[in-house]
């Protein structure tokens, strides 16, 4: 454990940068609402952001040992599971699940 | 199910205005439409605690960054910056990037249904994806606030109390079973296919974000997170700029 007290300080800056990011644009509506580039950014952002988000979740992958088959074969489950039943739940944990098996048992060096 | 009203004595008092049974049955009402949300928070949560005592947190961290922070997605990439001592000030500024989408939601989020201050604050702070998407569908449009309010409860509710339940039971997970860590990539990718799906098209805008990231992970290792938002942006800014000085809007 990490001292306590910058665990929880961590905590309360991100609760306050989000809370922030939540509560105070309804005080500035109107010019947001008018702003052109905003609302190209908001409708680019999240898709953006989420692929960010992917790569880097997967920039340790080790791609020249065995073992970095293990991500890779889970994402694809993933992916393939949601492609074809669109159910968020599902591909979550199919995914999890082969990727745990793959890394508890097949690929453990 | 009991929905007479008349079972309410040694209950405490309600709020003045608003009668016990529609009270209830707004609730019930919220419970029923948020109920496919928790059934998606409940095993992110459990991963979530789990992976919070994996990591060599308390338990209890996992309650608080659930029940404070509520911000799914960040709170996984959170675990991480923590338990590497990343400095507060890095961690204020990935928690901007990751969570800016938020700002876009007050555009349409319908918090002028919701009377008092203290309801509109909380509204406020429990704004997370999934109560944005419950709260702004066609079928949410005749919604009185107390509604909306008692579904961001129960979101928020199913999120700490998972995460908790997670962060108990991880200890009894033995240390030979690892990987539960891809829940955060599985859901990335998952958010990532709906939001490229929801684009109609434009393969552009993800391939200039995979491009930033890729751009981010050789150039600043240490800091990836952050360069890749900030190279995504500036791309997006840059774009803007160039296509909007063309007469066509095609």
């Amino acid at each position: 454990m990490p001292d306590p007290r910058y665990a929880v300080a961590a905590v309360l800056v991100t609760a306050a940068v989000t809370w922030g990011l939540r509560a105070l644009p309804f005080a500035a509506l109107t010019p947001l609402r008018a702003s052109r580039t905003v609302r190209y950014l908001s409708a680019r952002m999240p898709a953006g952001v989420m692929v960010i988000l992917l790569a880097y979740c997967l920039r340790d992958l080790p791609v020249t040992h065995a073992r970095g088959l293990a991500p890779l074969i889970a994402l694809a489950v993933t992916v393939g599971l949601h492609l074809w039943r669109r159910n968020a739940l599902l591909s979550i944990l199919g995914g999890t699940a082969v990727h745990v098996v793959l890394a508890s048992a097949v690929f453990t060096h | 199910m009991e929905t007479s009203p008349a079972v309410t004595g040694g209950r405490p008092r309600p709020a003045p205005d608003v009668p016990v049974s529609a009270e209830r049955s707004e609730a019930l009402a919220a419970f029923r439409e948020s109920a496919g949300a928790v059934l998606g928070f409940v095993p992110l949560g459990l991963a979530f605690g789990a992976l919070v005592t994996q990591s060599g947190l308390d338990w209890w961290w996992a309650g608080l960054s659930a029940a404070l922070a509520f911000g799914g997605s960040f709170e996984f990439l959170l675990i991480g910056l923590v338990t590497a001592a990343a400095p507060l000030a890095a961690i204020a500024l990935s928690a901007f990037m990751v969570n800016v989408r938020h700002v876009f939601y007050a555009l349409s989020f319908p918090v002028h249904r919701i009377s008092g201050r203290l309801g509109k604050t909380y509204a406020t702070f429990a704004l997370c994806d999934e109560a944005y998407v419950l709260a702004t569908r066609e079928q949410a449009r005749s919604w009185p606030g107390r509604r909306i309010l008692w579904m961001q409860f129960f979101l928020h509710l199913s999120w700490a109390g998972s995460a908790i339940a997670g962060a108990l039971l991880g200890s009894l997970i033995p240390e030979s079973v690892t990987g539960l860590d891809f829940a955060l990539t599985a859901l990335f990718a998952v958010l990532a296919i709906d939001a490229v799906r929801d684009m109609r098209g434009d393969l552009s805008t993800p391939g200039l974000a995979l491009l930033s990231a890729l751009g981010a992970r050789i150039l600043f290792p240490g800091e990836m997170l952050l360069a890749a938002f900030a190279l995504f942006a500036a791309a997006l800014l840059a774009r803007q700029l160039t296509t909007s000085k063309k007469p066509s809007h095609a």
